[in-house]
């Protein structure tokens, strides 16, 4: 059996490569030559504690599983753990937000970070969180899946060949309607005179935001979350939002360049959990919300599993 | 009853912050809540399947100016809300300090006198200050919403005399406390003092579990109103036994 995996984002490519991993043959297609949907603005980080605080435990136990598939797979994951920090005045919040997760341990920022000492008092270390940078590791990804044999019809309108798995994100709307976009803002920044080995937050009661280190002296600071479908620029008052928290991280990211400014739609359920679903022959994998690199791997892990058992019974 | 509108729920959701829309609609259902409101000075034109899955709740819909700095932002998203939500209802908010997001009720009034004028039935956000409670309902505002505390601070009612002055000054008004509720019992002190209903967001969209919150707060601004119906015994000084303490046997 053939699978047609439509959309070369972060779905379409862990839904691939699990598929060809149990053996299937399978081509990926995406009209973009260089696909730069949700996921080429993602954050990067594989934060699945974190996210508790707001997510499901159906996310925090899915996600734990992704450092691993990551690493087993590409380069570059950084597996150092996340830091999360408040400003003095917002103590309260760092309070609030362990109480809503787990696989935290009280931390001192400056130890783990020198460059934030004597900045924060206390922190919360989540020391099985990961990061990596997704660009890099979408990039390794498809050469994995070239390497495997898996064809790559990238920059066509090709015809599908085999099975289709729809991994096109909001593209999908067609199809699922309940799909809508929720719209995030983010910079890339370099500021060789910080240093940071690994994904700190800033909790903020109005302005959170987290800080990504990146090769090469750079961060990617995000993320804004917008109710909306508007794909244009990012707006004045996101750069002024996110600038500010991490300048209140550090002031020396008043001093770096912005390197770039972007703005993804990320595709959500109205619950925000992604999920496989079954509508007119084909199989959608979609509303990936705003983890995109964290459920990938385990929603195309269950797709596999679910395919290769029907696949088996039906030769 | 707001603007001729008879209400059986006497607490007003706000429609931010949520983990989830799911989550959202199960929050508003435990509620109770047949008011909700929405911002979209920042979502703007392009929150439309926001806006959908708020209207499946069947709540009436109370737009929002939240996020709107001077009296010409304010009206133009509250003309922008009128025609994406089909309501004349706004809640006014004209910010006028970005730390406290207290309001500027010199902009608010100014804001509340074009919109009234317009047709709309304006909710303005504003303190407990009574002259601007009352040129708010000379301008043509019919229910007045004073802070409890700044917007999301979850400090309760901040000035209990004002708030209950306000209460005094204005009996007939409906009084709504909207935003700085952090507690059930907080917006159950409200409705104890009086106040016609309560609004509140950040308390619940932000608590561990929304939705037991939401039900959380249904029953103690039920247990409030019952109270404030129910006439309240006033604090006094001094002990009184509830049972006479003369000519009880003395065993010693």
């Amino acid at each position: 059996m053939m699978f047609s995996v439509l959309g070369a984002g972060v779905a379409g490519l862990c839904a691939a490569t699990m598929l060809a991993e149990r053996g299937a043959r399978v081509e990926v297609i995406d009209p973009a030559p260089d696909p730069q949907g949700a996921s080429w603005y993602a954050g990067g980080m594989l934060a699945p504690f974190c996210e508790g605080e707001s997510a499901p435990l159906c996310v925090v136990e899915n996600g734990r599983r992704a450092v691993d598939w990551w690493a087993a797979r590409v380069p570059g994951v950084v597996r150092r753990g996340t830091l999360v920090v408040a400003p003095p005045r917002d103590r309260a919040e760092l309070a609030r937000f362990a109480r809503a997760t787990r696989g935290h341990a009280p931390a001192d920022p400056g130890s783990l970070e020198p460059d934030l000492a004597g900045r924060f008092a206390e922190g919360l270390h989540y020391a099985d969180e990961a990061h990596m940078d997704p660009r890099a590791a979408l990039a390794a990804l498809r050469a994995r899946l070239a390497a495997m044999g898996v064809a790559l019809r990238l920059g066509t309108d090709a015809e599908p060949r085999g099975q289709v798995i729809d991994c096109r994100g909001l593209a999908a709307r067609d199809a699922l309607p309940e799909l809508r976009a929720v719209r995030g803002e983010m910079l890339l920044v370099e500021a060789p005179e910080v240093t940071l080995t690994r994904t700190v937050r800033l909790l903020h009661p109005r302005f959170p935001c987290y800080v990504v280190p990146r090769a090469g002296g750079r961060f990617l600071i995000g993320a804004t979350m917008v109710e909306s479908d508007d794909p244009g620029p990012i707006s004045a008052r996101a750069t002024m939002e996110l600038l500010s928290a991490a300048y209140a991280l550090h002031p020396a990211f008043a001093e770096a360049r912005v390197i770039e400014i972007g703005a993804g739609l990320r595709p959500a359920y109205p619950d925000n959990i992604p999920r496989i679903v079954e509508r007119n022959g084909r199989i959608h994998l979609n509303g990936l919300y705003r983890h995109g690199f964290l459920l990938a791997p385990a929603l195309a892990g269950e797709l596999a599993a679910t395919l290769y058992q029907e696949t088996r019974h039906a030769s | 009853m707001l603007y001729g509108t008879a209400l059986s729920s006497r607490l007003l959701l706000g429609t931010a912050q949520y983990p989830s829309p799911a989550i959202l609609a199960e929050a508003i259902s435990a509620a109770g809540a047949e008011v909700i409101t929405v911002s979209l000075r920042r979502e703007g034109p392009g929150g439309g399947a926001f806006r959908e899955l708020i209207r499946a709740s069947g709540c009436r819909i109370l737009p929002n100016t939240a996020g709107c700095h001077s009296v010409k932002e304010s009206v133009t998203t509250a003309h922008m809300a009128r025609e994406l939500f089909g309501t004349n209802w706004i809640k006014l908010e004209v910010i006028g300090h970005a730390d406290t997001l207290q309001p500027d009720v010199f902009g608010l009034v100014e804001a509340a006198r074009i919109l009234a004028a317009d047709g709309f039935a304006v909710f303005p956000y504003t303190t407990e200050d009574l002259i601007a409670g009352e040129r708010l309902l000379a301008a043509g505002c019919e229910v007045l919403m004073p802070w409890g505390a700044p917007i999301g601070s979850g400090q309760g009612l901040r000035n209990r005399e004002g708030l209950r002055a306000m209460r005094a000054a204005f009996p007939g008004v409906p009084l709504v406390i909207d935003a700085g509720l952090g507690a059930p019992s907080q917006a159950a002190e409200a409705m104890e003092m009086g106040y016609d209903a309560v609004l509140l967001n950040t308390a619940v969209a932000k608590a561990a579990d929304p939705v037991a919150m939401a039900r959380a707060f249904a029953l103690a601004v039920e247990a409030g109103r019952a109270a404030h119906l129910a006439g309240l015994m006033p604090p006094r000084d001094m002990a009184r036994p509830s049972t006479p303490v003369f000519g009880m046997a003395e065993l010693a």
